[in-house]
């Protein structure tokens, strides 16, 4: 039986930039904001390869990816994005970075996929990312879910089987490195991966030119979306955590090994 | 302050150290507030905890004996609004985390998470951007919800008081909760109240002096240093990915294991990394470890830089073996 699964997924900063706070009371942001490389939340980024397995297993299977990001960046990680698997894309024109509210974000998302004019809620799966790499609040998906009327939700999934009545086997990630297992009796339904149990899937550039057919014209009818502001912060800062690191070198391994023994025991 | 709401859950019908430190810090902030419990056993749980509250409600029975979203937000929607308070204390359990934030939407509340600090000025502080930057802040907007991160407030001591009020909620949802698994032994799995955090890196996999390959001895290695030691074991993103790139890999890690970026953050006094290149996507999951060690070959390695107290520059092989003599 096929699906509508909706990916929400934002941009954050390439993890090997250097990131430094400006510092702003209504509007702190990274320097060189702009300038940063970016790459497709990572977590989110999982939700769609998930998503992308499951269309293979369903044919008729629709992916769509709903992004709230600036434009101009947006386009960028699409095109790598878009080599990855077939998938549509709805996006808002907007502020990606990290201070920005939860709730507002959400009420962005669940606006531009409540206005989806083809939308079957019956079929539909959302998908996301647990958290982001900016805010990393853990939020935004159950609050776009509770914006659709979606009250089957499950956070930090690692893994979603369907059973042959349809029904959705779900683990979902708990304290002390346990997995959680539910059984929900279908769509519709809120996921917000954690990794999953997938690699990244390799470019295959027939697909990114397919989707950039679609993708291009989505990006250049992203509707502008300003976020109210919620939040007054008070500073933003780096912490102040760089050590002094003694190098031990030249020393033979059982030496070491009694310092390490000796720091373990105390 | 104004009045604030405890929001706690039980497990196995107690409640958790997470649900004690955000009563702690209920206490810290003074003023008044009002305690919720909801899960298995809450309207004991409720009682030997509520010394000190204004008023106090439970939300039981076998649908919220569970974590499961549909019940635990119609329970948590209940209490808060039973209590009226403006400001929301819960500990950031998974259980809570899931559900708080659709409740938030239902009641129209502002919600941060991973909150590690609260003045009772009303000054918030949280970690963003993985744990690389840290804000404060502060809102306008109520009902207001802060999720307390685990491991962050000191825990207060149960003090009983009056018996809940006990709230009658009904829920309808799709879902049931089958079980738990725990995908890998019990002595190889991440252990949060572990004193130390061990770090197997993907360095391990790689071919060593000899220019083989010995994956069977590394995790003989490391299995053994985490029974003698009975640590936490991570690993590195690069470590786990191998696995899908069809590389050598140690069997007993997984993605839950992963300390980083995207991976965990766990909080532990130490951390002891090995063959792990200290990457700026790994190290930000250390940000919580105390004191950090790593052995690696290589003398410019990440950790160098600021990110460990000590680094042994030497054949985490050799190193290994000589300690497990010693432990």
């Amino acid at each position: 039986m096929p699906y509508q699964i909706i990916v929400c997924g934002g941009l954050a900063p390439d993890p090997l930039q250097t990131l430094e706070p400006v510092f702003d009371p209504a509007k702190p942001s990274l320097k060189n904001e702009l300038m940063l490389p970016a790459v497709f939340d990572p977590w989110a980024a999982h939700a769609l390869y998930e998503a992308g397995r499951l269309a293979k297993e369903h044919p008729g299977t629709l992916v769509r990816v709903v992004s709230l990001a600036p434009k101009a960046k947006l386009q960028q990680v699409m095109m790598t994005v878009a080599q990855k698997l077939p998938f549509e894309l709805a996006a808002l024109d907007g502020p990606g970075g990290g201070f920005t509210d939860s709730g507002a974000v959400a009420a962005a998302l669940a606006a531009a996929i409540a206005a989806m004019p083809d939308l079957d809620r019956s079929r539909l799966l959302l998908f996301g990312g647990w958290e982001s790499a900016t805010r990393g609040a853990g939020a935004v998906m159950q609050r776009v879910a509770e914006r659709l009327g979606i009250t089957e939700q499950f956070l930090a999934v690692d893994e979603l089987s369907v059973e042959a009545d349809g029904a959705l086997r779900i683990k979902e990630r708990i304290e002390g490195g346990r997995h959680q297992i539910s059984r929900c009796s279908g769509p519709p339904a809120m996921l917000a991966w954690a990794t999953g149990s997938l690699p990244e899937p390799p470019n295959h550039p027939q697909t990114g030119m397919a989707n950039m057919r679609v993708i291009m014209p989505a990006l250049q009818k992203a509707r502008p979306v300003a976020l109210e502001p919620g939040i007054e912060y008070l500073r933003t800062a780096l912490p102040a955590a760089v050590r002094q690191t003694r190098v031990v070198k030249d020393v033979p391994a059982a030496e070491i090994a009694r310092e390490i023994a000796e720091w373990i025991r105390q | 302050m104004e009045k604030i709401l405890v929001l706690l859950h039980t497990e196995d019908g107690q409640l958790p150290p997470s649900a004690l430190e955000t009563l702690g810090l209920a206490r810290e902030l003074g003023g008044g507030f009002d305690l919720a419990v909801l899960g298995a056993g809450a309207a004991a749980a409720a009682q030997h905890a509520s010394g000190g509250a204004a008023k106090c409600f439970a939300v039981e029975g076998e649908p919220f004996a569970v974590s499961r979203y549909a019940t635990d937000a119609a329970a948590c929607e209940a209490l808060i609004r039973a209590s009226g308070a403006p400001l929301i204390l819960a500990p950031d359990t998974m259980r809570f985390h899931r559900a708080l934030p659709g409740v938030a939407e239902r009641l129209g509340a502002a919600i941060d998470t991973h909150v590690v600090s609260v003045s009772p000025g009303g000054e918030v502080q949280r970690w963003y951007y993985r744990q690389r930057i840290e804000a404060a802040l502060r809102r306008g907007q109520r009902p207001w919800i802060l999720l307390v991160e685990p491991g962050s407030q000191t825990p207060a001591a149960l003090q009983a008081g009056s018996a809940p009020e006990l709230l009658n909620v009904s829920c309808n949802t799709r879902t049931t909760v089958e079980g738990f698994s725990t995908p890998i032994a019990g002595e190889q799995t991440i252990r949060p109240d572990a004193p130390l955090l061990f770090v197997a890196g993907a360095g391990w996999t790689k071919k060593q002096k000899d220019g083989a390959v010995h994956v069977d001895e590394a995790a003989e290695l490391i299995l053994d240093f985490v029974r003698r030691t009975q640590c936490s074991l991570g690993s590195s993103k690069s470590l786990v990915d191998l696995s899908g790139e069809g590389e050598a890999v140690l069997p007993f890690l997984t993605h839950l294991h992963q300390v980083g970026q995207t991976g965990s953050s766990p909080r532990h006094r130490k951390g002891l990394a090995t063959c792990c290149h200290g990457e700026e996507p790994h190290v930000v999951g250390w940000r919580f470890i105390q004191e950090r060690r790593a052995v690696n070959l290589d003398p410019n390695c990440g950790w160098v830089r600021g990110k460990a107290d000590v680094v042994y520059v030497a054949d985490a092989f050799e190193v290994m073996r000589e300690l497990l003599k010693l432990l």
